[in-house]
């Protein structure tokens, strides 16, 4: 590890939003550092300033730092039980009253969460009902998943929590295997609409039944998490289910009094307070 | 006159343990008195994407209730914390905890290095370190870490370790204050805690 104290991280977050508009200022910190450190290490700086050196000289290094700092991890059908609920709860509870269904996928990372939620439901035959949006701020890791391609290191796990999920085929259906990657079905995606949008900095751009934001907010601190929950909650209809991530809680959120719990062991909410 | 040198000043254990560290873990966490005032934080291997299980196998034979924070709750005096299976965790500034997916480190997540690293960058010299049995190197540099902001560092005697290879690479990577079998463990910490009263 570098010594990085605070005020270095302090001065490179200002210049990065003043001279390229990220906004990194009310990141967590100690993930935050870590990234930081990791770009030192990966790319041989000897210190923050030096770092920041580089980002003025080379405006399209920037991009690079973006997707360095920003956490892509991720899995298909990550927490089974949760994808459970979802087929057998929370869209059937939807589909009551809806004829059609708005999902937004929020922080969707490389898209193996709406890979999942895509066959889900072509399973549950219903994807021509529901319309899925999924955002990211890291330009580079959204090319990635709108080609719909994973390395196959790593189904082995998603084929795992596939079979958690109890879905009713086999995962190896709906992908082939080329170069060392499964190459999804496009057919799957093909409605997927991908985008960039800045939860931090961006507005409210449509209204949904479902929300999904899980392990995007852990990143932020707990003045951000409040600004970006209010923004999930005006982009939801009355009676629209908001989702984060299995460690993540609304208990201490500014706007918890506007959702229900609806599944607490799932981090499913639902908004009944405009 | 105690072995060990101690005050009052701490504000913090983390503890981390890998393999042949669960009876260790479960003979300190029923013997330190209920009413033991610092927080514990542990950071434990455990197996892959089993959510649930391992913190009500660890809060049956606690003298206290085991649980695994939320991101960004509070850290409270008093309380025993866990690690979630497959989250990194983190001390955050403002004394909260901050939960992150970020790749594994020493192929684990959660990993020890990063509870025991972002633990000193918080607490600086009023953290205590232990580190118990384990088959890999996790929890070196982030005793090192502890040791180099001033902090107090502990690893479980190798010769009683099922498996040695983390207390020595440990030893390796830092100055350890005391190398102590489990029994002396709880002792030092029944003992510390008789400062906080
Ligand atoms: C750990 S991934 C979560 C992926 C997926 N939701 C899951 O749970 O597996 C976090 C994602 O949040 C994105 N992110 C971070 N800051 C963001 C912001 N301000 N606006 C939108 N997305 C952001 C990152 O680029 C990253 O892809």
């Amino acid at each position: 590890m570098h010594n990085i104290e605070i005020t270095d991280l302090k001065k490179l977050t200002q210049m990065v939003k003043d001279a390229y508009g990220y906004d990194f200022t009310n990141y967590a910190m100690s993930s935050f550092r870590r990234r930081v450190n990791r770009i030192l290490e990966l790319y041989n700086f000897t210190s923050v300033s030096n770092l920041i050196d580089k980002i003025k000289v080379q405006p399209a290094f920037v991009e690079e730092v973006v997707n360095e700092i920003t956490v892509n991890v991720t899995e298909m059908f990550r927490d089974p039980s949760f994808w459970r609920e979802v087929r057998d709860h929370i869209i059937p509870n939807i589909l009551l009253n809806h004829k059609s269904i708005n999902v937004w996928h929020a922080g969707c990372s490389s898209g193996e969460e709406v890979f999942s939620m895509a066959i889900l439901l072509r399973e549950m035959g219903i994807s021509d009902k529901v319309k899925l949006i999924a955002t990211d701020l890291d330009n580079s890791i959204l090319n990635k998943a709108k080609k719909a391609t994973i390395p196959i290191k790593n189904m082995e796990l998603n084929e795992k929590n596939y079979i958690r999920f109890q879905g009713s085929a086999s995962l190896s259906k709906y992908y082939k295997e080329q170069n060392g990657h499964a190459v999804l079905n496009p057919a799957l995606v093909e409605n997927v609409s991908f985008r960039k949008h800045d939860l931090v900095q961006g507005g409210i751009f449509n209204k949904f039944d479902l929300v999904l934001c899980r392990n995007v907010m852990i990143y932020f601190n707990q003045n951000l998490q409040n600004d970006v929950l209010k923004k999930l909650h005006e982009s939801l209809f009355k009676y629209g289910y908001l989702i984060i991530g299995s460690k993540e809680s609304l208990i201490w959120c500014e706007i918890a009094n506007k959702f229900i719990v609806v599944n607490n062991e799932e981090k499913i909410y639902k908004k009944i307070r405009e | 006159m105690s072995k060990y040198k101690l005050d009052n000043t701490y504000r913090a254990i983390v503890l981390g343990g890998s393999a042949g560290s669960f009876q260790g873990i479960t003979k300190i966490l029923s013997s330190i008195p209920d009413n033991f005032e610092l927080p514990v934080i542990m950071c434990l291997h455990r197996l892959k994407h089993v959510r649930n299980g391992f913190v009500e196998a660890l809060s049956i034979k606690s003298t206290k209730p085991v649980t695994e924070p939320y991101d960004k709750e509070k850290l409270k005096r008093g309380k025993v914390y866990l690690a979630p299976s497959n989250y990194h965790l983190s001390i955050e500034l403002g004394n909260n905890f901050a939960l992150s997916t970020e790749d594994m480190v020493n192929n684990s997540r959660p990993s020890i290095d990063i509870t025991l690293e972002t633990a000193a960058y918080n607490y600086k010299r009023r953290l205590i370190g232990i580190l118990l049995s384990g088959a890999n190197k996790d929890g070196a540099l982030g005793m090192k870490a502890i040791k180099e902001r001033g902090g107090l560092t502990i690893v479980q005697d190798p010769n009683e370790c099922m498996i040695k290879t983390m207390p020595e690479s440990a030893l390796e990577a830092t100055k350890i204050d005391y190398v102590l079998k489990i029994k002396e463990i709880i002792e030092f910490l029944i003992e510390l805690d008789k400062n906080y009263k």
